[in-house]
């Protein structure tokens, strides 16, 4: 006897294929511009296919036709939520390139202001997650922490995101005592209080799990596979921070833990990056304890400019400066790869010298780019509302994924 | 090898890593150094496969963060394709590179580890070296039905085309590009730009008299 299926008896001899959606580009949830084909079974993910690059600016392009010092302020604009992060590893390029050491004020100073940069990056990730699967008000606090933040740049570098501030061979400008005051206070009382408030409503809250909790589970092989950095590999378990196994500036004299995930879903990245903050905020308190005095900048003048007090007054330093703000500083040719922990993993820039006054070649290596091509298997399977989560748990911002 | 001085990213890179390397992978290294802290490999680009994946179970370089790509348009060859090796039990980074022209194909990693896809197609894209096996060498970062390859060094900076809303037709249009002014380049080569003999390797107007046999002038 031969099975004859049964006929569905309301689709008659149409029949039912799979239905394909645009995610995006212009989505709120999508953190940008990202368009997703996503093809479904009903709500159920079938595959998935990111395409990026609308917002891409050629950015390497327009560094290899600037000087290096005229370069710089092209990575604050790329991860325009966490812009010091960016220039982290590349002045550390330069410096590796130029085996220039950096005064140990500077130093900490960079590492002061890189932990401030997660601090504030991790706010804009949180609050957007939690907003992402539905909650309101820990948006808003986390935001206030942010604006504090933002005040603290401004008042280092005059800018509130696009500073400028690290520059090869230091920082730009010492800042003002106060300033340190201030944030050790505001490390105490006000961005813990804000925090553990805003957290507190969300970890333990079922809807948050539900939505969380299970979703995109990445394995330690997986994580490895794709090329994950920062707190998507974490959150799968793995303790690798550059911070901890590859440091630079004065992170080896810090003393902090690295926090992982246990079940590598989109809920354990949540709260490794919850933790990380916490963290974050004990290095800064260790910063401002052993901030030591000094310069800020290396004294080689041949790559870092006088005060303006000298110019007045030398000749030399006058020309110094007239010569590094056109012609710029050399480069010995050579080739690195600087990777730092940004806040959102591993942030690298190959850097081509050739001698001369311009990068040959700088290539980024931007952190959501290798985690946006796992997008598709991390999400097969899972509802179509669950994509938001799973892209609030990458953290992507497209400035620094298209470049 | 002089002291290190920068405070960059400290990571395992013993001496004679590159030799150790070049030693177990076999013939098809054509090159090996380390430099700037860096250690750098080259092999022969059809062997590039088979080197990784010996360096990824034998070596452990687990992960592959990155892969760049490079225009020297001087080199018969001219594309370098520069795959990043992180290894997380070791602490240790490498660089391992091929060479490539425009018609030559690369094999492809993606065999090895999934993340290659997507650097694979943005080396693709950006240069136009092809990768031989890659399931999915879409264009990635470039517009939808773009043309050429942005980041060759012979492509311009302003590029072709450019984009803009055209009232007539209620949409966005696309035109060849038109600068009112020129971009401003400067010409570094100049010794009025800052060129020195060491940095250009060339000979300044007058300096050839220095050699003269009359000595320098007064």
């Amino acid at each position: 006897m031969s099975l004859s299926l049964e006929h569905s008896p309301t689709t008659g001899d149409e029949v039912i294929t799979n239905y394909t959606i645009n995610f995006g580009p212009q989505h709120p949830a999508a953190h940008g511009v990202l368009r997703m084909v996503t093809e479904l079974d009903g709500e159920i993910i079938t595959r998935l296919d990111p395409h990026v690059g609308l917002l891409h600016r050629g950015t390497e392009k327009l560094i290899e036709h600037k000087t290096y010092l005229q370069a710089l302020p092209y990575f604050d604009r790329l991860d325009y939520c966490s812009p010091l992060g960016m220039e982290h590893s590349y002045v550390l390029a330069i410096e590796k390139l130029l085996n220039l050491a950096v005064p140990a004020r500077a130093q900490y100073l960079r590492v002061l202001f890189a932990e401030l940069t997660r601090i504030c990056n991790h706010m804009l990730n949180l609050g957007s997650h939690v907003m992402d699967v539905g909650a309101m008000t820990p948006n808003l606090w986390l935001f206030e922490i942010r604006e504090d933040c933002l005040g603290f740049f401004e008042r280092a570098s005059g800018a509130r995101m696009h500073a400028a501030w690290f520059r090869p061979g230091g920082v730009h400008q010492d800042v003002p005592q106060k300033l340190l005051d201030d944030i050790g206070v505001w490390l105490d009382k006000r961005m813990p209080e804000l925090l553990e408030d805003a957290i507190s409503l969300v970890v333990d809250n079922r809807i948050f799990k539900q939505r969380n909790v299970d979703i995109a589970v990445v394995s330690r092989a997986d994580a490895l596979a794709w090329g994950f950095s920062g707190p998507m590999i974490r959150g799968s378990g793995v303790a690798w921070d550059l911070r901890k196994s590859q440091p630079y500036d004065v992170y080896a004299q810090m003393d902090f833990e690295v926090p992982v995930g246990t079940r590598g879903d989109c809920y354990d990245r949540f709260m490794v990056r919850v933790e990380e903050v916490r963290q974050s905020a004990r290095i800064m308190k260790q910063c401002l304890a052993h901030m030591p005095g000094g310069p800020v900048a290396s004294d080689d003048r041949k790559i870092t400019p006088p005060k303006r007090g000298e110019m007045k007054a030398s000749m030399e330093s006058l020309i110094h400066h007239f010569k590094l703000y056109t012609e710029g500083f050399h480069v010995p040719a050579g080739e690195v790869y600087v990777a730092t922990e940004s806040p959102k993993g591993e942030f690298g820039v190959y850097l081509v010298a050739d001698g001369s006054n311009k990068p040959y070649r700088c290539k980024i290596r931007p952190t959501a780019f290798s985690h946006l091509q796992a997008m598709d298997f991390m999400s097969k399977g899972h509802m179509l509302p669950d994509i938001t989560a799973i892209i609030g748990a990458i953290d992507v911002v497209f400035g620094e994924c298209d470049r | 090898m002089s002291a290190t001085l920068h405070s960059a990213p400290k990571f395992l890179t013993p001496e004679g890593l590159a030799e150790t390397l070049a030693a177990s992978l076999g013939d098809c290294v054509l090159a090996a150094a380390q430099a700037n802290g860096e250690t750098i490999l080259t092999v022969q680009r059809d062997a590039i496969e088979t080197a990784l994946r010996t360096l990824r179970d034998h070596h452990e370089y687990q992960q592959l963060m990155e892969i760049a790509g490079a225009d020297y348009p001087n080199r018969a060859e001219r594309f370098e394709v520069v795959y990043m090796l992180l290894s997380l039990t070791q602490n240790s980074r490498i660089m391992v590179k091929v060479t490539t022209d425009e018609a030559t194909p690369v094999p492809t990693v993606t065999t090895l580890w999934p993340v290659a896809g997507w650097l694979e197609r943005e080396v693709y894209d950006m240069f136009g070296v092809i990768f031989a096996g890659n399931p999915d060498l879409r264009r990635i970062l470039t517009d939808y039905g773009f043309e050429g390859h942005p980041f060759r060094k012979d492509f311009p900076l302003t590029g072709y085309q450019e984009l803009h809303y055209s009232e007539e037709q209620k949409r966005v249009v696309y035109a060849p590009v038109e600068l009112p002014q020129d971009l401003r380049q400067f010409d570094f080569m100049s010794p009025w730009e800052g060129a020195t003999p060491e940095s250009v390797g060339l000979v300044l107007p007058g300096d050839e008299k220095a050699n003269d046999e009359k000595g320098p002038q007064p």
